[in-house]
């Protein structure tokens, strides 16, 4: 709902991150808070891109590891590697990532189709880039990228 | 919008209070009729409960309700006059209609419509008791009028009031004063006038001595007052009626003729009591001079209006979800206490005395809070056996057998999820005894039985747990039916040998039901197997007992809350899993002659010469790949309701203690062989582990269709 509010008033807030070398941003009303990673618990028969559930002050909150769910190489979480504590919708989901870099604030007119070219692995779980000063910012579609319901889990 | 919402949902809650009410005040009464006490206090709280839904479901718009609730309203209204006895058949009458009522509330909340017919035939029973002793306040009667019948019993003419009431013309003088309080809630005074005007001539006068000057004026406040004067045919009841919604938001004082002797307060009570003094003496003009005033603020009718004919313990809605977080915080104390004391050991500090005093002190002060929120969430399971007698009572008249209902440890406690998931599963055993326990009158006869069946639901704690039971004094369990039928549905092969209780469980099997035609009541084939997954996934266990000629005995064993659990806290391959006590038979450290291989890489333990297979919980949890030597492990024996038992390889226990329950479905969804999740003292996540969906996905009877409906939430 915040989402779409934004995308109507033509502005957005991101928050950008790097996964693997490369550069991504999620829209900041999505965001809950973002916490340095600690070990999961693992979780039996999850896909290989879920890392296991973490305490989150009481709630059991699952992590993916974005760079495995995107189709880049698994990552190998260590201390500098950090979460962003997602809420979608009634679900709350960590996603690991390399490192938060900055907040940017840009028109929704700024964003522009995802290129042919990209793999359709990445693809499928990116709305648009945005180009700025040299860098290209992926946009994740944050829903695509949720661990599936249970189903999808069970046969993963 | 959302505020008329939050009203509505209000209104709908404190429907359901005074259902309860309706329902407690029919039965006592209904216990009045033995031995002939009649207590008209009773009789006045049925009809306020009655009147109080009315009221608000009027504001609502809920006119089926508002027309059913006014004809009900008015049997009560005759019996509380005394003019109407209540015996059996009048109860049976009343009974039907509360049900109805509370039908048409559950209808108006999801905005339904109830099919017309049944509320039709309980109106005539209603119009019809009524008729049948005297049609009371020919004023009250402004809805009913439109579409009843002709009374057919002659009215007896003891009250020639009423008669003469209805000819002459009255002049009343009504005096009203309306407090801030009438205004802020939404009421308009012109509104009142109009629907006076309509009883019949009206002059109205406004007074405007107390109005200040502009510039002191609060706009908030009330100034004005009115008087009235009404000339009409109408009684002044039907008067006060007008003034019903805005009954205590103003002063209202009506007399007759200008008489100066008024009463104040339009209070409930007041009316109540009038109306009784009223009808007993059948002189309403004298009631001003009467003994019979309460002022508005009498404790009588401030505790009348906030919560009618309940008992004096005060009570407060509270969001559920408000409790829920407030549970949420309060394990997280509680955790975050353990790792407290954990940080102080690894210190070194632990042996300063004062200390580990205040430390201890802050352990149970922490646990003393988690039962306390525990207990906000337990509620009495009064109002799931109501529903019970109400399907007793359906059941019976489908049925034709005669059963009364008999209940026990209403206030015990439960959590409140629990109760509401074990209206399903009761429905369904409640119905079974009466369809399927009871035999038919002739039958009972025959058998030396009283024609009248009896069933009983019962609820006790027994050691943490709760214990329901539903027992019937029918022919008990046909075991050789039973026996037959199974094997004919091919559920057990011809030639078994079970004992009696095996056969008696055998109810339990999907796909099994006894009755040889569907009834309108049971018999669907969907028997006893959803009733007993519907405990189990309330982490309960259903049994029976049978004796034949005398009846059958369900009983289910509950845990008090589903939020925690006791569970082992064990070493699965270098993770922290729980396994739940309850499910646990034994633990033992195995022999490694009692292991033997069963192919390729089962294997089996001898217990007690039985041979039980062996899980190891760290392949089936894929933490390791390869099965790990079973010697060095320990085995937790884990047994199902059928009485499948399983031997579960742990690496080790650590340790075993009561743990609070996270759910995995909202943020991730269902782990197969997990029932949920847990926190441990170091703030780590632990699953609490499902040991028959683990031991069915992993052995190799995986009883798929079953796992199925227990995993749907």
């Amino acid at each position: 709902m915040a989402e779409t509010q934004i995308a109507d008033s033509g502005l957005r807030e991101l928050v950008t991150f790097r996964v693997g070398q490369q550069d991504f941003c999620i829209d900041i009303m999505m965001v809950r808070e973002i916490r340095g990673w600690t070990p999961a618990t693992i979780l039996p028969h999850a896909p290989p891109f879920v890392l296991g559930v973490i305490n989150l002050r009481g709630s059991v909150v699952p992590i993916v590891d974005l760079s495995a769910r995107l189709g880049l190489r698994p990552s190998e979480p260590d201390d500098r590697h950090v979460i962003v504590i997602a809420v979608v919708g009634t679900q709350t989901v960590g996603f690991l990532v390399n490192a938060v870099a900055d907040i940017i604030g840009i028109n929704q007119s700024e964003v522009q189709p995802t290129p042919d070219v990209a793999s359709d692995a990445t693809r499928a779980f990116i709305e648009g880039v945005i180009v700025t000063e040299e860098r290209m910012l992926r946009v994740i579609d944050i829903k695509t990228v949720l661990p599936k319901s249970m189903e999808t889990a069970e046969a993963g | 919008m959302s505020t008329a919402n939050e009203i509505r949902q209000t209104f709908f809650q404190e429907c359901d209070e005074l259902l309860e009410a309706l329902d407690d005040g029919l039965c006592e009464i209904d216990e009045g009729i033995a031995d002939e006490s009649f207590d008209l206090e009773t009789v006045n709280a049925v009809f306020r409960a009655v009147h109080s839904i009315k009221g608000g479901a009027a504001a609502f718009g809920l006119d089926a309700l508002v027309h059913f609730a006014h004809q009900f309203e008015t049997v009560l209204d005759v019996m509380r006059a005394g003019e109407l006895t209540p015996n059996d058949d009048v109860m049976k009458v009343c009974h039907r209609a509360a049900d109805h009522l509370s039908d048409l509330v559950a209808a108006g909340r999801d905005n339904e419509i109830v099919e017309g017919e049944l509320g039709t035939e309980i109106a005539a029973k209603l119009i019809g008791l009524v008729a049948g002793s005297e049609c009371a306040e020919p004023g009250n009667d402004t809805e009913s009028e439109t579409f009843v019948f002709v009374p057919l019993g002659l009215p007896i003419p003891t009250n020639t009031d009423n008669g003469n009431q209805e000819l002459t013309l009255s002049r009343f003088c009504v005096r009203f004063t309306p407090s801030a309080g009438l205004y802020a809630s939404g009421n308009d005074t012109s509104l009142l006038f109009r629907e006076l005007s309509e009883l019949g001539e009206l002059e109205v006068t406004v007074e405007t001595d107390r109005l200040p000057d502009l510039k002191n004026i609060d706009p908030g406040e009330s100034y004005l007052s009115w008087v009235v004067i009404l000339l009409t045919e109408e009684s002044e009841q039907s008067l006060r009626e007008v003034f019903e919604f805005v009954d205590g938001l103003c002063e209202l004082q009506i007399s007759l003729d200008l008489d100066a002797t008024m009463h104040e307060g339009p209070s409930d009570a007041t009316k109540d009591v009038v109306d009784e003094a009223r009808a007993s003496t059948g002189v309403p003009e004298e009631e001003s001079t009467s003994p019979t005033m309460v002022s508005a603020s009498s404790p009588d009718s401030g505790t009348e209006r906030a919560k009618p004919a309940t008992g004096p313990k005060a009570t407060v809605r509270v969001n559920l979800d408000l409790v829920d977080r407030l549970i949420n915080m309060v394990g997280e104390l509680v955790i975050n206490q353990a790792v407290l004391t954990q940080c102080i050991k690894d210190a070194g500090l632990l042996d300063r005395g004062e200390l580990s005093t205040s430390l201890a002190e802050f352990r149970n002060l922490a646990r003393d809070i988690q039962e306390s929120v525990m207990a906000i969430r337990a509620q009495s399971v009064k109002p799931l056996f109501q529903r019970m007698a109400r399907i007793v009572r359906e059941a019976s008249e489908l049925s034709g057998k005669d059963a009364d209902f008999l209940t026990e440890g209403e206030t015990t406690e439960v959590d409140k999820t629990i109760i509401e998931r074990l209206v399903d599963p009761l429905t369904h055993m409640i119905r079974n005894a009466v369809d399927h326990g009871l035999e038919p009158p002739e039958q009972r006869r025959a058998a030396g039985k009283a024609e009248t069946g009896h069933v009983k639901l019962t609820a006790a704690h027994r050691s943490g747990r709760v214990l329901i039971e539903v027992s019937d004094d029918g022919a008990g369990i046909n075991r050789e039916k039973v026996f037959q039928i199974a094997v004919e549905k091919g559920l057990i092969p011809g030639d078994s040998i079970l004992k009696d209780a095996e056969i008696d469980n055998l109810l339990f099997l999907p796909g099994f039901s006894t009755a040889k035609e569907v009834s309108n009541l049971s018999g669907r084939g969907v028997g006893m197997d959803v009733v007993r997954s519907a405990i189990q996934k309330l982490g309960g266990r259903v049994s029976i007992f049978s004796q034949p000629g005398k009846g059958t005995t369900m009983s289910i064993s509950l845990p008090l809350t589903l939020a925690v659990l006791d569970g082992m806290v064990v070493d699965v391959a270098g993770q922290t899993m729980v396994v739940p006590i309850t499910a646990i038979v034994e633990t033992l450290r195995p022999k490694a002659e009692d292991i033997h291989p069963l192919g390729a890489d089962n294997q089996v333990v001898s217990v007690r010469n039985k041979l039980v297979p062996v899980i190891d919980l760290g392949v089936v949890f894929g933490h390791r790949r390869t099965p790990a030597p079973i010697s060095d492990m320990v085995l937790l024996l884990v047994e199902s309701d059928g009485s499948e038992s399983w031997a579960l390889a742990v690496d080790q226990i650590f340790d075993q203690r009561q743990v609070v329950i996270k759910g995995l479905e909202t943020n991730y969804g269902h782990v197969p062989g997990v029932a949920a999740a847990t926190i441990l003292g170091d703030g780590n996540i632990a699953l609490i582990i499902d040991p028959e969906e683990t031991a069915h996905r992993s052995g190799p009877v995986a009883d798929v269709g079953d796992r199925a409906r227990l995993e749907e939430v």
